[in-house]
């Protein structure tokens, strides 16, 4: 099975572009009693907000679980493949929620990030396209 | 193999000094209740609300000018069909002016939250006659359109990947499945049990029994959910009619109270939760609604369960404490779930068959364990004494739990 839809997509495999560069779309946070957290909250659970970031692009991730929607919201692919992966950092897990490159994937999967620099039409979709960013990282298993 | 009903639910050894608190207030009778047909509907979100309001009123034979406190449940009438002010459009339409008025926005879960501030405006004595109506008009979007206005509820990091609430449960029922090494079937046999209690509601979308075959070869839609473990997309609207217990009897002889109510959240983010296959908001809050009514998982007769999706099922039927971690999905299967089984789950047809008008499916719960608890649900009554209706709203973001029991 070949990438869904790599032929719009601006997906890299290699080092960090300077467009990457400018990303922040990837980041994790800690807060103070060592936990971490995607995506950051203004307060973690301990009431206090994050200590320090901690950029995903970085790590690898295991796939924790997947699904192929085919019926998808106007100005998303279609099918899409989604998946929440754990990465592991310093005894501490986060999870992550995005696209996956391909449908061939399962469970325990090890898988990196990749970007994309439109992940759906922002103009499709009932949001405000200028309410939030639309660029980021799918997740592509690792041979 | 078999599968036994919980005996003791985790919350005997909370302590829940606000469900203390809530046990000394007011009791608050649910005097009357009514819903509108379910399905493709020509009125709009005005006229659905105030056909079921006024059908509520009517039965009960109360004149509108007696509301004190009129809620109205909602999701997204602005958002589909361009309609927002409702509940003050209400209130005059159905002539209820003065009273004071407020929409319940809790996405899926509006109606249950409009249950909570209704039994709130009576246990605290802000009212003494409060008409609770829900209503949601969907049909004239498509299907597309009405999934991205549901799935707006998400966080942004999961809007722009294109993250839909039947992705989140296909994510979920690929990961229970694994987990618990449950059959694919199972799930399909939920689908089956409703669609076979919604052919004795009249008010329901779907009145056909549908078969397992049917089931599983139907459209993938988010794999390894098919068409037939989804809801449709529907209009309709419900409404409930709340006293003080010491005046019920001014109104009916046959009335039920709300003996445990409970409301809670979960994280707005669906991955950052610990285990995926459980819904905090569904523990919480019918720790809260079993600590309130003084009893347990037990004492439950007959439940109405958000069954937007069929692996909700299984995942409430656990956590509302019925069965253990990774057995819920073997009440379906074994048939104690039916409407001749041991606990009869979605004895309406549930979400899945009757229909799912956002702010209108908590009521129409709460509408069907009243009717089911007064023994007049027809066809479809069941022995039940005591009953629980959960109300969940994004995909477990916030919930709602009501135990009513019968007044008698």
């Amino acid at each position: 099975m070949t990438d869904e839809n790599t032929a719009d997509s601006n997906t890299s495999t290699g080092t960090n572009t300077a467009e990457e560069e400018n990303q922040s779309e990837l980041t994790a946070v800690r807060y103070a009693d060592g936990s971490l957290g995607y995506p950051a909250h203004t307060l973690g659970s301990d009431g206090n907000p994050p200590v320090d970031t901690i950029d995903l692009r970085e790590y690898t991730a295991e796939i924790i679980t997947w699904t192929k929607a085919t019926a998808t919201p106007p100005g998303v692919r279609e099918p899409n493949t989604l998946a929440i992966v754990e990465f592991e950092i310093d005894d501490e897990s986060v999870r992550a929620i995005g696209q996956v490159t391909t449908t061939e994937i399962t469970i325990g999967d090890r898988v990196e990030p990749v970007y994309v620099s439109e992940l759906r039409d922002p103009t499709a979709g009932i949001r405000e396209p200028d309410s939030q960013a639309w660029d980021g990282y799918r997740f592509k298993p690792i041979k | 193999m078999g599968v036994e009903l919980r005996k003791e639910h985790h919350t005997e050894e909370n302590e829940y000094t606000t469900a203390g608190s809530r046990s000394s207030m007011e009791r608050v009778a649910v005097i009357d209740a009514a819903m509108t047909q379910f399905g493709q509907r020509d009125g709009w979100i005005r006229e659905l609300l105030a056909e079921a309001g006024q059908a509520c009123l009517d039965t009960a034979g109360v004149s509108p000018d007696a509301i004190e406190h009129l809620y109205v449940s909602n999701m997204a009438s602005g958002e589909l069909e361009g309609q927002t002010g409702v509940s003050n459009a209400l209130a005059h339409d159905l002539g209820a002016v003065p009273a004071y008025t407020a929409r319940i926005d809790q996405t899926s879960s509006s109606g249950g939250a409009g249950v909570y501030a209704a039994w709130q405006s009576i246990a605290s004595g802000a009212s003494e006659l409060t008409l609770l109506v829900g209503g949601e008009k969907m049909t004239h979007r498509t299907t597309a359109e009405a999934t991205d206005v549901i799935a707006s509820l998400t966080h942004p990091v999961e809007y722009k990947h294109g993250i839909t609430l039947p992705s989140f449960a296909g994510l979920t029922a690929r990961l229970y499945l694994e987990t618990y090494d449950a059959p694919r079937e199972a799930l399909g046999k939920v689908a089956v049990k409703n669609h076979r209690n919604g052919v004795d509601n009249p008010h329901a979308q779907f009145r056909k029994e549908v078969s397992l075959e049917t089931v599983l070869e139907s459209p993938i839609v988010a794999d390894p959910l098919r068409l037939y473990d989804f809801c449709p997309i529907t209009d309709g609207s419900a409404a409930l009619l709340f006293c003080p217990e010491s005046l019920a009897e001014r109104y009916t002889d046959t009335y039920a109270i709300v003996s445990g109510i409970g409301g809670a959240t979960d994280t707005h983010v669906v991955h950052e939760r610990g285990d995926p296959t459980t819904m905090g908001g569904v523990v919480d809050s019918s720790d809260d609604a079993y600590e309130m009514a003084e009893i347990t998982s037990d004492d439950i007769d007959v439940a109405e369960l958000h069954d937007m999706f069929t692996i909700l099922e299984f995942l409430q039927l656990e956590d509302l404490g019925f069965f253990e971690k990774g057995a819920g999905w073997k009440a379906a299967d074994e048939g104690i779930t039916a409407r001749d089984g041991a606990l009869p789950i979605n004895t309406s047809g549930g979400l899945k068959s009757k229909g799912h008008p956002l702010g209108a499916s908590g009521i129409a719960q709460v509408y069907e364990i009243y009717q089911q608890v007064t023994n007049n649900a027809g066809p479809r009554q069941v022995e039940a004494k005591t009953g629980l209706a959960c109300n969940v709203g994004g995909f477990g973001n916030c919930v709602t739990t009501t135990i009513l029991e019968n007044a008698q």
